[in-house]
């Protein structure tokens, strides 16, 4: 919607000096934002506004495809969605719902003022609908992080151990080990269990050595557990990674869960750069007094996709972080 | 010329679009505000099924405020109301159908952690199918 911006302003410089040519009409004379092919300033204003509607239609559609898959995963694994909804931050899924529903005012704001020509005032609202969206991203880069810290990701990773424990649990085990065992014997362990995936081949000879504690973290709720475990309470904070697979009640497959979080979060907080990208372009203008009450189409275009963010997540929020 | 009186916009007959005061768009706000809280609240009520359908529900009436008020789809040309009517109910018919069988899928394919995951939980781990795929019995 930003190039058909820029292109009207390209036409309305090209028609200011092309008047001459015969397209110019009184109309034309009179607004020299109006681009040559409309016949008046509503006719542009009304096509502007079809093409941004049947974009915004593309959008709807595009986000429907994931809320049908969604849809579809949630009534076959309807005990995983209930179960992963908790861990999601119901705070700051609500912290950055009402974000996002005040942006979407200011926004509005914006257009008010655009159309009442008042600049300032539209700079501030601008200004402020850009300062909700930062808001908006800084607050998601917290859950996100949390959550990949925690090993909540989608795929195998959900499943990785949690390899700091590993290492911390062996560091202690070596320490209180009899002076008889070999020194050596943490490297093999540690190359296997950082970084490379743990599905991967367990040479047995590792495991063999130093039994307790590859075997703890690992494990889940197996008798070699305990020794290690209570080990690693000692050292590791109530914050382990991966401490969602010592939970008895995790139901299978709820790494699905994570995906779709990550898939339609993701792209809904893509919208959102790209939604702070235009608003950008809208201070840019507006500071150099691009619009008035006659012209003002970009900022009711830009308003229209900011609603439309808004809007996708107020189904997201109830659909991820309200399930009862 | 009509339109020569229009050039000098006036707060209620602007050249172009429509106006929407400031206290609309503040009241709005505030109910879509209050409506997330009360979407908030439900999630705490056990009503089984119906929670679903009451969020839903709230939310189908906060999108229709943000698109009637904030995106002046109430004054708007009725073509565009179209469209986004269109696409919506184009999405509900596209969820509808995938949902619709959504029963009928085979039920072995899924069940249990995928093999892959299930390497590295315990073989007693909630829903492990590795044990089976050992012993080479058909999923």
């Amino acid at each position: 919607m930003s190039q058909a911006s820029v292109g009207h302003e390209g036409h309305a410089g090209h028609e200011g000096h092309a008047d001459g040519h015969g397209h110019g009409s009184a109309e034309h004379a009179k607004y020299p934002f109006l681009a040559h092919h409309f016949e008046t300033p509503a006719q542009q204003f009304d096509s502007a506004k079809l093409g941004m509607w049947l974009f915004l239609a593309t959008e709807v559609l595009f986000f429907g495809a994931l809320f049908v898959a969604y849809a579809v995963l949630r009534s076959r694994f309807p005990e995983v969605f209930s179960y992963g909804s908790h861990y999601l931050d119901t705070v700051m899924g609500g912290i950055n719902t009402c974000v996002l529903i005040l942006s979407s005012l200011t926004m509005a704001l914006g257009v008010y003022f655009a159309q009442r020509g008042k600049r300032i005032a539209l700079l501030i609202c601008l200004w402020l609908t850009m300062a909700g969206a930062a808001g908006f991203l800084v607050i998601k880069y917290f859950e996100y992080s949390h959550k990949i810290h925690e090993n909540l990701v989608w795929g195998p990773g959900f499943y990785i151990p949690p390899h700091d424990a590993i290492g911390e649990a062996e560091s202690v085990a070596l320490a209180h080990a009899p002076a008889s065992a070999p020194a050596a014997v943490p490297a093999p362990l540690n190359s296997a269990s950082s970084g490379v995936p743990m599905i991967g081949a367990h040479p047995a000879v590792d495991a063999s050595v130093v039994k307790p504690a590859s075997m703890g973290p690992l494990g889940l709720g197996a008798g070699a557990v305990n020794h290690a475990s209570a080990v690693t309470h000692d050292i590791i904070p109530d914050q382990l990674p991966s401490a969602h697979l010592e939970d008895a009640k995790m139901p299978p497959n709820t790494h699905v869960f994570f995906a779709i979080y990550y898939a339609m979060t993701g792209l809904h907080g893509f919208h959102v750069i790209v939604g702070m990208v235009v608003i950008g372009m809208l201070i840019y203008r507006a500071t150099r007094g691009d619009f008035g009450s006659n012209y003002f189409t970009p900022v009711d275009l830009v308003g229209l996709y900011w609603h439309v963010v808004d809007l996708v997540w107020i189904f997201l929020f109830p659909l991820f972080y309200l399930i009862h | 010329m009509t339109q020569s009186n229009s050039n000098t916009a006036h707060a209620d007959h602007p050249l172009v679009g429509h106006l929407v005061p400031v206290s609309t768009l503040l009241a709005t706000a505030s109910v879509l505000l209050i409506l997330t809280i009360i979407t908030v609240a439900v999630r705490y009520i056990d009503i089984g099924e119906f929670n679903l359908w009451v969020a839903i529900g709230i939310a189908v009436v906060k999108a229709g405020l943000v698109a009637s008020f904030f995106m002046h789809l109430r004054w708007d040309r009725p073509f565009n109301l179209l469209v986004f009517i269109g696409c919506m109910l184009f999405v509900v018919l596209m969820m509808a159908f995938c949902v619709l069988d959504t029963s009928q899928y085979r039920s072995t394919q899924y069940t249990g952690n995928p093999p892959v995951a299930q390497e590295t939980l315990d073989a007693n781990a909630p829903g492990a199918p590795v044990a089976r795929f050992k012993l080479g019995m058909n999923p």
